[in-house]
């Protein structure tokens, strides 16, 4: 039984599950930490994961279908930044706008480009590098990167500054509503790359609602983590697991439903602060208002 | 001798007011000049104007003898002049230093060179006698010391000017001692301070100058060593303003509030309040002095219901009221005004009207059965518009759009309304400005003269010595002494208030 649950395959599986999580969860953080709630992340990624297929499907290099992926999710970012940075929406609100948006857009699409309702046609997948795809260790890299640009850089300091106190920040000469913007695009692009290793990383193909809630797991892996680089690597890896385990678990007559719940249970323990405090960023959500600085 | 600093005839409007009309205001370097006025007299106006938050439609700005119009506070800040705002911009999370260099931040490559930055910090801190810790967060930090890392932060930025916007609204009075003289410090070292406030007694003490403000247009500057409290008060308000409260000999009834070893713990659980006894009879103003944070809160929650005692027993009008819910013991006609108007006092975002029947929604005539009674509420707040002088368009409005003192107006009108045998009032007249402050005594005065007790905390000494019959003085939560208010002096109480028994 033991061997069956921490072996090589179960690794490898746990880190293929993981990387759409820990890649879009990097990318909430960032938009979160900068005081941007970004619930749009799982309408962003299925927007990248559709836009990489499409590109890729009449390049024939998937490469630049990841491109097209980091560029569509760049774009529903800037929708989400325009109207809840300039016209100061409600960021829930206009997050959950996007989502439902890109689920109905991406079906739209299908049909115009590709005549089918579910499924498009199979197009050329990113290569094998060992044994995974390449956006596994940029999603690895990515990690450590954000770690240190927020911790040690200037950058990093500024955008931990306007998510807790922007009419601080402001008064020193920070731009607020640029690095909002600039923070918000990132986070997109990266929820567009996540989209991509589900559809060329993963498969070869795009299916309807392919995302099926990952966009929320990635945010759930964040407040878990803690809105730390860190902790939200380690609850992806904790989500990816419980999917691996799902699938390895699959005819031992456990309840694969029991073993995806799991992660969802650690979660609420987590927000209720049983395994310590776990704080936003006290400005999020609010939307920049320079008159009442 | 050529003032560093000229403001010549500044006017700023905004749509429906003039905020700023021809005002002229000047600062000399190395003086401390205070600027003064009611709330709402246009004293943040002129210097948001100053610090580049706003432009002045007319006017002439010359700085170090250079006229020049400045836009944005970054240019404000390159040209050396630094705010510190009422409330304070600085990042809890963070560290004093990173609070210090965030905007300026001295790298090394693309890292943020921490070395540097602490000794830098380091430097300046010791240049001016500016304690602080360097890598303690700002959330763990007094707020003193908070102070002292706004100071530094303008400093770090080369400032020659710093505005202090109503500095010591937040302190303690040991903090404001120590404010002022880190503020003679600076000045010592050639820096200029513009200080904004409306309590006249700091005025004398610290500042060299002081310009006074009123509606939108300077009044005059006048020299602290040539004037009085009575004629800046006068300048502020425009007339003859009372600065002593007159009140006639109390008339003692029978005992309305007996306290009987109260004690009680902190929202920490930590020990606050220490076997507390205390009476007062009816036509009777008992004050409570000491420094803030020495139980006093916790006390005044206690005794309204907010809060558990761990031991004791409160009697009003001999009944026992110890463990009764906050409602009951507003039903038993204990009217409360609490030390926080925005948090307990008022619910911002509502109206005057809704306001002003907080705790009594639920009685005859607000209420009848489920509904409220719309045309009563309405009736019951024009009645206290007027009668307690709330200066508002009308009563709709939110209580967020209303002055300090007009806010702190609506809760001493509805809490006096209640037919109060015991009024409890916690810093009744903090961050109001003198008008109402006048106004308020006398409402506390009057409602000792028709028989009712009345329980006064103020971290202002003056206000405890001029409205009490008798003072009894917190320290760590005990009651040090209790004394006739006739035999008080600042000098007697500060001793006590430190601990200091005789």
């Amino acid at each position: 039984m033991w061997q069956d649950l921490f072996n090589m395959s179960m690794l490898y599986a746990t880190l293929r599950a993981a990387t759409p999580l820990i890649i879009t969860a990097i990318g909430g953080l960032i938009a979160e930490r900068s005081g941007i709630i970004n619930i749009a992340l799982e309408g962003k990624m299925l927007m990248g994961a559709f836009t990489a297929v499409v590109v890729s499907y009449y390049t024939g290099n998937p490469w630049l279908g990841v491109l097209g992926a980091i560029i569509a999710g760049g774009i529903m970012a800037l929708i989400h930044g325009v109207v809840s940075i300039k016209y100061k929406a409600n960021q829930v609100v206009s997050g959950t706008a996007i989502n439902i948006l890109a689920g109905g857009l991406t079906i739209f699409l299908l049909q115009i480009i590709f005549g089918v309702a579910g499924t498009s046609p199979q197009v050329k997948k990113l290569p094998a590098w060992g044994p995974f795809h390449p956006i596994v260790y940029f999603g690895i890299l990515l990690v450590f990167v954000t770690h240190y640009v927020i911790y040690y850089t200037s950058w990093g300091l500024r955008v931990r500054a306007i998510g807790e106190h922007p009419s601080a920040a402001d008064t020193v000469g920070i731009n607020v509503i640029k690095m909002r913007y600039i923070c918000v695009i990132i986070s997109g692009m990266l929820a567009g790359l996540a989209g991509a290793a589900l559809s060329l990383g993963d498969l070869n193909v795009f299916v309807k609602g392919m995302t099926s809630g990952r966009g929320y797991i990635a945010l759930a892996a964040m407040i878990f983590g803690k809105w730390t680089p860190i902790g939200a690597l380690g609850a992806s890896l904790l989500f990816g697991y419980s999917t691996a385990l799902q699938m390895g678990l699959q005819g031992r007559g456990i309840p694969s439903q029991i073993v995806q719940m799991i992660p969802y249970i650690f979660t609420m323990i987590a927000l209720a602060g049983f395994v310590g405090k776990s704080t936003p960023p006290a400005a999020l959500g609010e939307p920049y208002d320079k008159a009442k600085r | 001798m050529q003032p560093i600093l000229t403001m010549e005839n500044i006017t700023k409007r905004f749509p429906g007011v003039i905020a700023n009309d021809g005002v002229n205001f000047d600062l000399q370097a190395g003086e401390i000049h205070a600027l003064v006025g009611e709330n709402g007299a246009g004293k943040s106006t002129l210097m948001n104007v100053l610090f580049g938050l706003y432009q002045p439609e007319e006017g002439k700005i010359a700085y170090k003898g250079e006229e020049l119009i400045i836009n944005e506070p970054t240019q404000a800040i390159k040209l050396g002049i630094g705010m510190v705002h009422q409330h304070f911009k600085l990042v809890q999370p963070l560290t004093v230093t990173e609070n210090i260099i965030l905007g300026s931040e001295p790298t090394l490559g693309i890292k943020i060179n921490k070395e540097k930055a602490l000794k830098d910090v380091d430097e300046l801190s010791k240049k001016y006698g500016l304690i602080i810790d360097p890598k303690a967060k700002i959330e763990n930090i007094t707020v003193g010391m908070q102070q002292r890392v706004e100071i530094l932060k303008t400093l770090y930025r080369g400032a020659d000017i710093i505005i202090l916007d109503e500095p010591t609204a937040v302190l303690t009075p040991q903090e404001v001692k120590e404010l002022f003289a880190i503020l003679k410090g600076l000045t010592d070292q050639g820096k200029s301070i513009i200080f904004i406030t409306h309590k006249l007694n700091e005025v004398m003490e610290i500042a060299d100058r002081a310009t006074v403000m009123r509606r939108g247009k300077t009044i005059g500057t006048v020299s602290t060593k040539e004037t009085s409290p009575t004629q800046l008060a006068e300048m502020m308000v425009g007339r003859q303003v009372l600065l002593r409260v007159e009140k006639q000999e109390a008339k003692l009834g029978k005992e309305v509030l007996k306290v009987e070893g109260v004690s009680g713990n902190d929202d920490r659980n930590l020990q606050v309040v220490d076997n507390v006894s205390l009476s007062i009879r009816a036509g009777e103003i008992l004050g409570i002095a000491g420094v803030e944070g020495n139980g006093q809160s916790e006390l005044i929650e206690i005794l309204t219901g907010l809060r558990k005692p761990t031991s004791g027993d409160i009697y009003l009008n001999d009944k026992k009221i110890t463990g009764l819910t906050a409602r009951e013991i507003k039903n038993s006609h204990v009217g409360y005004i609490p030390e926080d108007r925005h948090k307990r006092g008022l619910i911002l975002d509502f109206s005057i009207s809704e306001n002003a029947i907080l705790g009594i929604h639920q009685r005859k005539p607000f209420a009848k059965g489920m509904q409220l009674n719309l045309s009563e509420i309405k009736k019951h707040a024009d009645n206290l518009i007027e009668k307690y002088d709330i200066r508002t368009p009308n009563r709709e409005v939110h209580a967020r759009n209303l002055s300090g003192g007009n806010q702190q107006k609506i809760i001493i009108a509805r809490e006096l309304e209640i037919d109060p045998v015991l009024i409890i009032a916690s810093q009744p007249t903090r961050g109001v400005d003198i008008g109402a402050i006048e106004f308020i005594h006398k409402q506390i005065i009057e409602a000792r003269d028709e028989g009712k007790a009345v329980l006064l905390v103020s971290a202002e000494l003056q206000e405890i010595l001029s409205l009490s019959d008798r003072i009894a003085v917190i320290y760590e939560g005990e009651i040090v002494d209790i004394i006739d208010a006739k035999e008080a002096t600042e000098e007697k109480l500060g001793l006590l208030m430190a601990g200091v028994r005789n």
